[in-house]
């Protein structure tokens, strides 16, 4: 009841928090979707490339959030202001999943129907477009949403370092010692992970080739 | 018309073709009989440059083929393939009216064009809205000659396009293509292993071994030759293959 009281009394920063959570977890998928998905198939392709780059976004993902967040802070235009760095550092994270899935789901596309097409006179374009796209589609949505999910939890670290998000009442509330304060921001954050699982799910579902 | 000209292939040091000299005349049904690895879908595939030898030529209607845009020149080459390589995500009509699609036809024409191929292929019309998943093995296959044919190109490249369906429904199939094929008058470069198949289709058979054309021969040639790998695909068929061999009227 105590709990409910507080997000009530502090509903317009709960609010807030989340719009803010919700700007940073955009921004960043989005990005690492534009910048995943074509590399995901530019190594799908050029089969020399792919283990490179896997083990660079591998890489990666092994730093430790809080130090990455540290790690980017002296950059000159970057550190000017928190949001874009903490979207930088997300859109870092966000890479591997996206890669490796279009990267899979490219490969899986059955060898046959990419040669049938190529024998039709499909152009690169064509094929990519028409017939390994959308056969790939399921795999590589699905890289989106564990990236999506996973930015959800790594944004609340970006409070460390002035971003704002739910991460602000969670660390606000670890230095309180005030679990009400701590939910304020756990809660919120683990529903909108629940709803970008689920959001994202529902899309996938509906763009599969049946 | 094509025609190899001492055209060999390797890939990796191994030497896949070597030395080959082929034609296949314009409106014959050339088969290409050979046990697997022997290279005739390598044969088939350099003909739409899926393959590219590493020496000698392939004359496409006259014209060496890697003098001709590599997209054009597929283009006018239908290609059917075992399980027919059918794309999963587009319906039947979407499927055989791809290479018209790409070409720029009009929606109407190409729509009229499906049915026209439905019917020659001898599906019914409602089948157009279908995905390939929904269909029978021979039905796919049909839908796969369909679409090899739906552009109307003067070539048919076919690697055993029947291979995986049932003897009857091959039987079948066998029979139309024949009958589809003294109206259509492809020319038609044929793949099987198959030598009651090679028999019963083929004007000409070009039995291949180990990367190399051994011998080609009409079907009834083919059941008296002396040629030790002729003679050993009969024996391995056993008897009655003479009623098999068409009158080389095909």
């Amino acid at each position: 009841m105590n709990l409910l009281r507080f997000f009530v009394q502090h509903h317009t920063e709960v609010l807030e928090g989340t719009g803010e959570h919700l700007w940073l977890v955009g921004w960043s998928t989005l990005f690492a979707a534009l910048i995943g998905v074509p590399l995901g198939i530019l190594i799908a392709h050029r089969s020399r490339l792919d283990r490179p780059v896997l083990a660079t976004a591998n890489i990666i993902q092994t730093i430790p959030s809080l130090a990455l967040f540290g790690f980017l802070l002296p950059v000159p235009w970057l550190g000017d202001r928190a949001d874009r760095l903490a979207i930088l550092a997300l859109t870092l994270y966000a890479l591997l999943p996206i890669i490796r899935n279009t990267y899979a789901g490219i490969r899986g596309v059955d060898a046959a129907v990419v040669e049938a097409g190529r024998g039709m006179g499909l152009t690169q374009s064509q094929l990519l477009l028409q017939v390994e796209l959308p056969l790939a589609l399921s795999v590589i949505l699905s890289g989106v949403r564990i990236a999506m999910v996973i930015s959800v939890g790594l944004a609340t670290i970006a409070a460390a370092i002035g971003a704002g998000g739910l991460g602000e009442f969670i660390f606000r509330g670890l230095a309180m010692v005030d679990n009400r304060v701590i939910l304020a921001g756990a809660i919120p954050a683990a529903v909108l992970a629940l709803l970008a699982d689920f959001g994202m799910g529902w899309i996938e579902k509906r763009l599969r080739p049946r | 018309m094509i025609e190899f000209r001492d055209v060999s292939y390797g890939v990796n040091g191994i030497q896949v073709l070597s030395g080959l000299n082929l034609r296949v005349a314009h409106g014959e049904i050339l088969v290409l009989l050979g046990r697997s690895g022997s290279g005739k879908t390598t044969t088939l595939k350099l003909v739409n440059r899926l393959v590219s030898p590493s020496s000698g030529q392939i004359l496409v209607n006259g014209v060496p083929n890697d003098q001709v845009d590599v997209i054009r020149l597929r283009r006018g080459i239908g290609y059917v393939i075992q399980e027919a390589g059918l794309f999963p995500h587009f319906t039947v009509e979407r499927n055989i009216g791809l290479v018209p699609k790409i070409e720029g036809w009009p929606e109407e024409r190409i729509r009229a064009r499906v049915q026209e191929m439905l019917q020659l292929v001898g599906l019914t019309p409602d089948l157009a809205s279908r995905y390939p998943h929904q269909l029978s093995g021979g039905q796919r296959q049909r839908v796969g000659v369909a679409r090899g044919l739906a552009a109307d190109p003067a070539i048919l490249l076919m690697d055993e396009p029947f291979g995986a369906l049932d003897p009857l429904t091959r039987d079948e199939l066998q029979r139309e293509f024949l009958q589809l094929q003294q109206r259509v008058h492809k020319t038609v470069a044929f793949v099987t292993h198959d030598l009651r198949e090679a028999l019963r289709l083929g004007s000409r058979i070009a039995l291949m071994e180990a990367g190399k054309l051994v011998t080609v021969l009409t079907p009834h040639e083919f059941l008296k030759s002396s040629d030790p790998w002729a003679s050993a695909y009969v024996r391995a068929f056993g008897d009655g293959l003479e009623s098999a061999a068409n009158r080389g009227t095909s």
